[in-house]
């Protein structure tokens, strides 16, 4: 079965939970169209597979923040497939575009898409990522999203630092009922872990999910701060924190990039959580992040409720990367 | 990883120019493929990099850079002056109501910093405008963001108004309006929530608030390290609300900030203010110029002057100047330098703001290390003063001493001497660069190390 054969069935929904899938087509493409028209107008408006084809694709996956070097490195892997396979037309190259895709993503290796959660005893989740991306939202959903998984959830207002960080993690808590052990603003945030860390052990819950104050990279202080709540974490639970996610705002280009370096550094990130789909921007970035760093993205935040966060899903993504761009390119010319 | 400047990535370009008698179209065309690289790698919008890169070569196809000595360097002039055009040449102020109060509304989409920015405002409004600003906090949506407002408001001392999260954003803003008169405050400022551009309801909402009374400053706040989408954001707020301008923040960051050319280019509006660090007064008026340099990579080296002037005291650094060219450079003068430079803030700052530090071997992730230079002040210290102004005369035993004075190892003080040493030679290396000037491709020997 083809590959797009398996994203139609897929996105219409008619083996997986429909909603999810809408959901997430939805955040990605806001559009009523179905998925077969869309490739017969790509289909329909470049019959032959030629310099224009590639410039127009290269044009869609620039302005989803793909980057110019991932960009590039697609275009030649294409042209090189186009070639092999002598493809004259447009037939055919859409499955191509997106295998070749998720396998610059994937880069060959199996990164799982999954969080790891410990069998037994406490599996600790760190939250670090720059102001205002999405952190403590995401953790509000994600300890939301465990509960219903039946695990027994408790949360950590590590951003002492802004003003009202932590009320907002109380809310949070408050909603999806779950603990949250905070002190007072201006206090040490490795305290806060290590009482969080203490706490969820004494009282033997399943995870713990740790906020941090949010942080520009190239802040050498505010990163070594965070290195040692990392290792008071590690102190207190060997082999913790067992996922260390990244938020990343989707609007956010080429510096994230950057950023998933830094913070890679500083923390051994494990994975990425890629906030705001459900706005315009796609954080195409993510393929760069994932083919040079190695860290996969793990979910997608697409709304502010506290079921709006999704598990990523590699093929529904890598297709909303240029669906809508494509959408967007026939609005234009056709003024 | 760190991206390259358009000046690196003309490099191969030019040094192929150079050896030609003149610049050919096919050469223009050449540079300006590098420039719409460098342009997007900056996260300028690809709409409007092409219409820009149209524009520079139709101006660098013509008799300025053909008949230029060193064409390279005229098209880099070009782009950046054009560059600096477009986002806008002169600064402009923010827009009082002449009738009081007048009304500055804060938008955008979640997380860019509004509350934060709103906060900052404030702050300047009072200080440097002797106003008597009243916060408004509309955000009923986001958990705590009323709170996170009080918190600033109370860390400045300055009034808040709210509501709580049960009344509507526009029936609060009517009532602070009504406040506002009863308590003399001329300026409100509106903090709205974070919303999506693309949320019709929630852009209603402020079209309503809107409507309840013309506000005189409708400021988008943008994050600067947005992408692509930058354009999408910029155009949907001016078009359903009407912006009067934009707040560019957590520009401390090390992003470069190409939304900014692809916000001014879409909407037409001035970027008012950038947002420089977390604290309340880290709000700066925008310099084009500046912004300029920064998109292209080239380091911005207008704020570091404007630093140093700032901290720096002119007599010493002449003086200094003096020494650098008659090699009468001391430890003592080192220690001078080290405490100049210390008070123009941190060193990873400063050191960004260098063009081409990025190129530096060792120096493109340099994490300056404050304690070792507290280090090497300790072992400068230990010295007696005709080590200082001899250092030649250090042998063994007395490294021995120093050492252990300055309660370091024979190997830091035997790493301070190889260092200042180097440092000595580049200074050599510099004042003969001055006299045949970029004859030479400077070296700087040292400089990476010292910071290590």
């Amino acid at each position: 079965m083809s590959f797009f054969k398996k994203m139609k069935e897929k996105l219409t929904g008619t083996s997986e939970s429909v909603s999810v899938s809408e959901k997430f087509k939805d955040g990605l493409s806001k559009t009523r169209n179905q998925f077969t028209s869309k490739v017969n107008d790509l289909v329909a408006k470049y019959r032959k597979v030629d310099e224009d084809f590639f410039e127009e694709l290269e044009d869609l996956l620039l302005q989803a923040d793909v980057g110019v070097d991932t960009v590039m490195e697609l275009m030649d892997k294409l042209r090189y497939e186009v070639q092999r396979k002598n493809m004259k037309d447009t037939a055919g190259i859409q499955s191509v575009i997106s295998e070749k895709l998720v396998e610059i993503y994937e880069s060959g290796e199996e990164e799982s898409n999954e969080i790891v959660l410990q069998k037994d005893g406490l599996t600790v989740i760190l939250f670090v990522g720059v102001n205002g991306v999405g952190k403590t939202t995401t953790i509000g959903k994600l300890a939301h999203r465990l509960k219903q998984q039946g695990k027994t959830v408790m949360l950590a207002a590590g951003d002492t630092f802004r003003a009202g960080a932590i009320d907002q993690l109380q809310v949070w808590g408050d909603r999806v009922g779950v603990e949250v052990i905070k002190q007072s603003e201006g206090s040490d945030p490795a305290a806060v872990m290590y009482d969080a860390v203490r706490s969820a052990k004494s009282k033997g819950i399943d995870v713990l999910i740790c906020d941090t104050a949010g942080r520009l990279q190239n802040k050498v202080n505010l990163m070594n701060e965070l290195q040692k709540v990392h290792r008071v974490i590690e102190r207190e639970v060997p082999g913790a924190p067992h996922e260390v996610l990244l938020a990343l705002d989707a609007t956010t280009g080429q510096n994230a990039l950057v950023q998933a370096q830094a913070f890679k550094e500083a923390t051994n990130v494990t994975g990425i959580v890629l906030t705001k789909l459900d706005g315009t921007a796609k954080g195409g970035i993510v393929l760069a992040i994932r083919n040079k760093l190695h860290i996969p993205v793990k979910f997608v935040g697409l709304g502010e409720k506290m079921d709006d966060l999704q598990p990523f899903d590699t093929e529904k993504y890598v297709y909303g990367l240029f669906a809508e761009g494509l959408e967007q390119e026939e609005a234009d010319t056709s003024k | 990883m760190a991206f390259e400047g358009l000046a690196e990535r003309l490099q191969g370009t030019i040094q192929r120019i150079k050896g030609k008698g003149k610049v050919s179209e096919a050469d223009v065309k050449e540079m300006m493929r590098e420039v719409r690289f460098a342009l997007i790698e900056a996260d300028v919008n690809l709409k409007v990099v092409k219409e820009f890169v149209k524009k520079v070569s139709e101006r660098a196809v013509g008799v300025d850079v053909m008949k230029s000595l060193t064409p390279g360097q005229q098209v880099i002039k070009i782009v950046k002056d054009e560059l600096t055009e477009l986002m806008g040449g002169e600064q402009s102020p923010i827009q009082f109501a002449k009738k009081p109060p007048t009304v500055i509304m804060m938008v955008g989409l979640q997380g860019a910093g509004k509350t934060t920015t709103t906060g900052k405002l404030a702050n300047i409004l009072r200080k440097k405008y002797n106003r008597n600003p009243l916060l408004v906090a509309a955000d009923i949506y986001r958990p705590a963001a009323i709170q996170q407002l009080q918190t600033i408001g109370k860390q400045l001392s300055l009034p808040v108004f709210s509501l709580g999260t049960d009344v509507s954003p526009v029936e609060i803003v009517r009532q602070a309006l009504e406040k506002s008169k009863e308590d003399h405050n001329d300026v409100i400022i509106i903090d709205t929530a974070g919303r999506l551009h693309i949320d019709e309801d929630l852009m209603q909402e402020l079209k309503d608030i809107r409507a309840l009374k013309e506000p005189d400053e409708v400021f988008l706040v943008v994050d600067s390290m947005t992408g692509q989408d930058a354009v999408n954001v910029a155009q949907s707020f001016n078009e359903s609300i009407g912006i009067t301008g934009v707040v560019l923040t957590k520009l401390d960051g090390d992003t470069r900030g190409g939304a900014a050319l692809s916000i001014r280019s879409v909407a037409q509006k001035p970027i008012k203010f950038v947002g420089m660090g977390e604290k309340m007064d880290a709000l700066e008026p925008f310099h084009p110029e500046r912004m300029a340099s920064r998109i292209l990579g080239m380091g911005d080296m207008l704020s570091l002057i404007e630093k140093a002037q700032a901290n720096v005291d002119e007599e010493k650094a002449k003086e200094l100047e003096e020494k650098f060219r008659t090699q009468s450079f001391t430890f003592d003068d080192f220690i001078e330098q080290l405490n100049q430079v210390k008070k123009m803030g941190p060193l990873e700052d400063i050191i960004k703001m260098l063009p081409g530090a990025g190129k530096i071997k060792g120096l493109e992730n340099a994490k300056v290390d404050e304690k070792q230079m507290g280090r090497v002040e300790a072992i400068i210290y230990a010295m007696t003063p005709q080590e200082k102004t001899t250092p030649d005369i250090i042998n063994s035993s007395r490294k021995k001493r120093i050492a252990k004075g300055s309660g370091t190892s024979i190997q830091d003080v035997n790493r301070l001497l190889k260092q200042f040493e180097d440092m000595k030679k580049m200074m050599k290396q510099m004042s003969n660069m001055q006299q045949q000037k970029g004859k030479k491709k400077m070296k700087m020997p040292g400089l990476d190390s010292l910071f290590k």
